[in-house]
């Protein structure tokens, strides 16, 4: 077992125990916080390795989680369907928008994620009388099920997300030590060579956006069914920021980045929340740091100092 | 009112907002076009200039008047220094890096809207506008004797709308006259056209940056404290702003000052047309799709060159 | 029969034609220099061969397929390997990682550590494999250029001034690297010194403002006026 695979599954394994010991207010942030790693590790997918500076994330958050919610309060879908449908939703989407984006790079592939995302957020409230955009609507706890389990109970809660986390962990390593994954590094790293050794950079690209948007999407689709709330305020910009703002926090284009981010930069605000509840403001000052002085993010300085075996 | 009046009133209206539009957006183009990055905190440097206006009228309480003129001296400056700061701070040792530069604005978009959420509170906020007269428009109507001039109801405006479209104008032109003549505008071309040659002939590319930087959050600062007497000053103002400017920029074509101030007209004034027609919310999913197939199908903008 | 074949091929930027009319013939198993002055068209040239830039005329012929309209990745997967001249690397991965990309499109799982190693071997790299590729001194950068061109297993190897700032020592060991590599693979060679390519090439093709101004032999290309009068001699 290499030292990478290692290091995975113990995090997995401290998770797991952590399940059983932490206090409830934490268990409860825990649990929350794999759910938004899933999601940060699905733009890292896109961000960290294939290269590809997306602002618009939070509408493949958005379509997953409005898949799924949408079919549970419509037509009554049992969740073992509305979750991979919300996914689909959301990889779907994310086909359409590679499609037109990927014609475009640089900032210009951000406005256009961008553009699209917040024309998702409208139409999400130019349907208001379907989606109850406005103030949301809450997945009642009769259809919080998932193979027999009440997913509103802490610890199933819990567990679930552990698992959708895990599998994301682990599918993210293997991508990354695959042919595929060192193919988009090379894309990000220099896509004319990437070209000339007869790799189809168009699309990798497109499939780059399509597993890092269905990742997103089944974060927000499992989000909505843990944490029983879908609301037009998943689709708004701040919300395509913040996974940026998670992996660059936690070091782009490493595997378990995502989640140190995510966890680093919800304590954060936690903390900075018996200061101020103007919680956007540490999001905004962490996003100038990052950027000024800290590049490659708090497990990018792990690998640059100390573990360069680290994927 | 009948189709002719309505027409005119919508039309007053859409000169008014264009006017504004023009000059924010002509300040988020400058910015694009000499420097190369975008700024996605245009709209909270517009949201500051009209806080700052409504805070420095309040000093002169007493004389809306002289409270509003300080205000327009004052509230523009004090948001190019801002801006000016945050260059010399952040983006300079950025290298003025596009995508680094955009992440970095972003934050400060946050930062920028908390901080007055925090300080100035979540309350809209007047300015008295320094005069107000209404002025009242006839209209041409047939009758029984032949044409006549009336005064259809409804059908009127106010000296100072008037005076925000006549300052906005003169101050979009102010800022061509930059570009076009002088040495100033000699040397911001000169940087847009290729920053290392500029570099070579002892231009000071960062301090070419940093004013231009300074001068286009300014820009938007003085469009704010221009329109918010008639609007109110608000935490969240931002957003559409920058998303208007967005738009208008990248339809012009990105960099373009005369495409900026084409597509600032049409599209302040087709605003107001357009939302006779559309629910607000179905025109800006129109706009932002718009915005979005032009980046992707023409780069150079409707206006602009035609894609390579 | 003909592993690469140009009819009237041609290339215009604006106003000027950068590129014209050529019409060029390589056969399995050779190595074929492309030499001329500076601003030729020889980079252009090649660049419309493997698909980087598209020809404003005539048509491409690669291992018996028209190629003309094919996009880069496919010529390239088709059996042509590209060496830029300016270093193109991926200066932020190890050597053994560069080399690995490009031996991993031809290789299987099983084969392709062993080929990654047997290319390093083949350049001389095993040492460096895996230090940081943008560390390496400048002449190693352009062997790790060649070696992700050879690790693709290549039928036409197109190398763009390959030896351009190595030093003598250098020179002299890439030469043999390339007689050794001509045994089963036909190479393409752009090169500007002209003991390498005496020492290599089979046939020379000289190219002068975008047209073909002589082809033969190396003997008969140095005692070619045409050729001494716009090149070698002038």
């Amino acid at each position: 077992m290499s030292r990478a695979l290692v290091l995975h599954l113990g995090l997995i394994a401290v998770l797991f125990a952590a399940a059983f010991l932490l206090p409830a207010y934490h268990h409860g942030n825990l649990a929350r916080i794999m759910v938004l790693a899933v999601y940060a590790m699905g733009y890292n997918i896109l961000f960290g390795y294939a290269g590809l500076l997306s602002l618009g994330h939070a509408m493949f958050f958005a379509a997953g989680m409005y898949g799924m919610g949408l079919t549970v309060r419509y037509w009554d879908w049992p969740m073992i369907l509305a979750l991979p449908f919300g996914t689909l939703a959301a990889a779907a989407l994310a086909l359409l928008v590679a499609v037109l984006a990927l014609r475009t790079a640089g900032v210009a592939f951000m406005i256009v994620t961008l553009m699209f995302s917040q024309a998702g957020f409208l139409v999400i409230l130019y349907f208001n009388p379907i989606t109850r955009g406005d103030e949301g609507f809450v997945i009642p706890q009769a259809a919080r099920r998932l193979a027999g389990l009440d997913l509103s109970d802490p610890m199933n809660r819990y567990l679930a997300a552990l698992v959708l986390f895990s599998v994301v962990l682990l599918a993210c390593h293997r991508l990354v030590l695959s042919r595929l994954g060192r193919v988009l590094v090379a894309i990000r790293e220099n896509e004319e060579r990437a070209r000339l050794l007869g790799y189809d950079v168009w699309a990798h690209k497109l499939g780059a956006v399509v597993l890092s948007g269905s990742v997103a999407g089944a974060a927000g689709a499992a989000y909505g069914a843990l944490f029983g709330s879908v609301g037009a305020s998943f689709a708004e910009v701040p919300f395509s920021i913040l996974p940026l703002l998670y992996v660059l926090a936690g070091g782009a284009g490493t595997v378990i980045g995502p989640f140190v981010g995510t966890a680093f930069m919800f304590y954060l605000r936690d903390l900075a929340g018996t200061v101020t509840d103007a919680h956007m403001l540490v999001a905004g000052a962490a996003l100038i740091a990052l950027t000024l002085f800290a590049r490659r993010g708090l497990m990018g300085l792990v690998r640059a100092r100390w573990a360069g075996w680290l994927p | 009112m009948e189709f002719g009046p309505h027409l005119i009133l919508a039309l007053l209206e859409g000169l008014v907002q264009a006017s504004v539009l023009m000059l924010t957006a002509l300040g988020l183009s400058l910015v694009f076009g000499v420097m190369r990055v975008v700024n996605v905190a245009h709209g909270e440097f517009f949201m500051l200039g009209a806080v700052l206006a409504h805070v420095v009228a309040g000093w002169f309480g007493a004389h809306p008047a002289l409270g509003f003129i300080a205000a327009l001296l004052l509230a523009p400056p004090l948001v190019a220094l801002a801006a000016l700061a945050f260059d010399r701070t952040v983006l300079h040792r950025l290298g003025h890096d596009p995508e680094r530069t955009i992440v970095a604005t972003i934050g400060l978009l946050y930062v920028i809207q908390q901080l007055t959420l925090m300080t100035f509170g979540p309350e809209a906020r007047p300015v008295t506008a320094p005069f107000n007269h209404r002025i009242a428009i006839p209209w041409i109507e047939t009758t029984a004797a032949g044409l006549s001039f009336y005064f259809p109801w409804g059908l009127s405006t106010t000296s100072y709308k008037l005076f925000v479209v006549v300052a906005a104008f003169a101050a979009s032109a102010g800022v061509w006259l930059m570009m076009a003549r002088g040495r100033v505008g000699l040397v911001l071309r000169a940087t847009q056209l290729d920053r290392e040659t500029a570099q070579a002939f002892a231009i000071p590319v960062h301090q070419v940056y940093g004013f231009v930087f300074a001068l286009g959050a300014g820009l938007a600062a003085l469009g704010a404290v221009l329109v918010v007497p008639i609007r109110q000053a608000h935490y969240l103002m931002g957003g559409d702003p920058l998303l208007l400017s967005f738009i208008v920029v990248i339809i012009g074509g990105l960099g373009s000052l005369r495409g900026t101030v084409w597509a600032a007209l049409l599209i302040g004034m087709s605003d107001g047309i357009v939302s006779v027609f559309f629910s607000p919310t179905l025109a800006k999913i129109l706009a932002t799709l718009l915005v979005a197939l032009v980046l992707v199908y023409r780069p150079g903008g409707l206006f602009g060159a035609k894609p390579a | 029969m003909s592993l690469l074949l140009t009819e009237g091929l041609g290339r215009r930027f604006g106003g000027l034609e950068a590129v014209r009319d050529v019409d060029l013939a390589l056969r399995e198993g050779e190595v074929r220099a492309l030499i001329g002055p500076n601003g030729a068209g020889k980079t252009t040239l090649v660049s419309m061969l493997c698909g980087r830039i598209a020809a404003s005329s005539g048509r491409i012929h690669f291992a018996g397929r028209e190629v003309t309209r094919l996009p880069a990745h496919r010529r390239i997967r088709m059996g042509m390997a590209y060496t830029f001249q300016i270093t193109s690397i991926f200066a932020e991965l190890t050597v053994r990682e560069n080399v690995r990309l490009a031996v991993q499109r031809v290789a299987d799982d099983a084969a392709l550590e062993l080929r990654v190693a047997e290319t390093l071997a083949c350049v001389g790299l095993e040492g460096r494999a895996d230090q940081r590729a943008g560390d390496l001194a400048y002449g190693h950068q352009r062997l790790v250029e060649v070696a992700m061109g050879l690790g693709q297993a290549p039928r036409l190897l197109i190398l763009d001034e390959p030896t351009q700032g190595l030093s003598d020592g250098e020179v002299a060991g890439f030469v043999a690297l390339i007689r050794a590599v001509a045994r089963e693979t036909t190479v393409l060679l752009i090169e500007h010194n002209i003991d390498v390519v005496m020492a290599l090439a089979d046939r020379i093709t000289v190219l002068n403002f975008g047209r073909v101004i002589a082809e033969g032999a190396p003997a008969e290309i140095r005692a070619d006026p045409v050729v001494q009068e716009a090149y070698l001699g002038g």
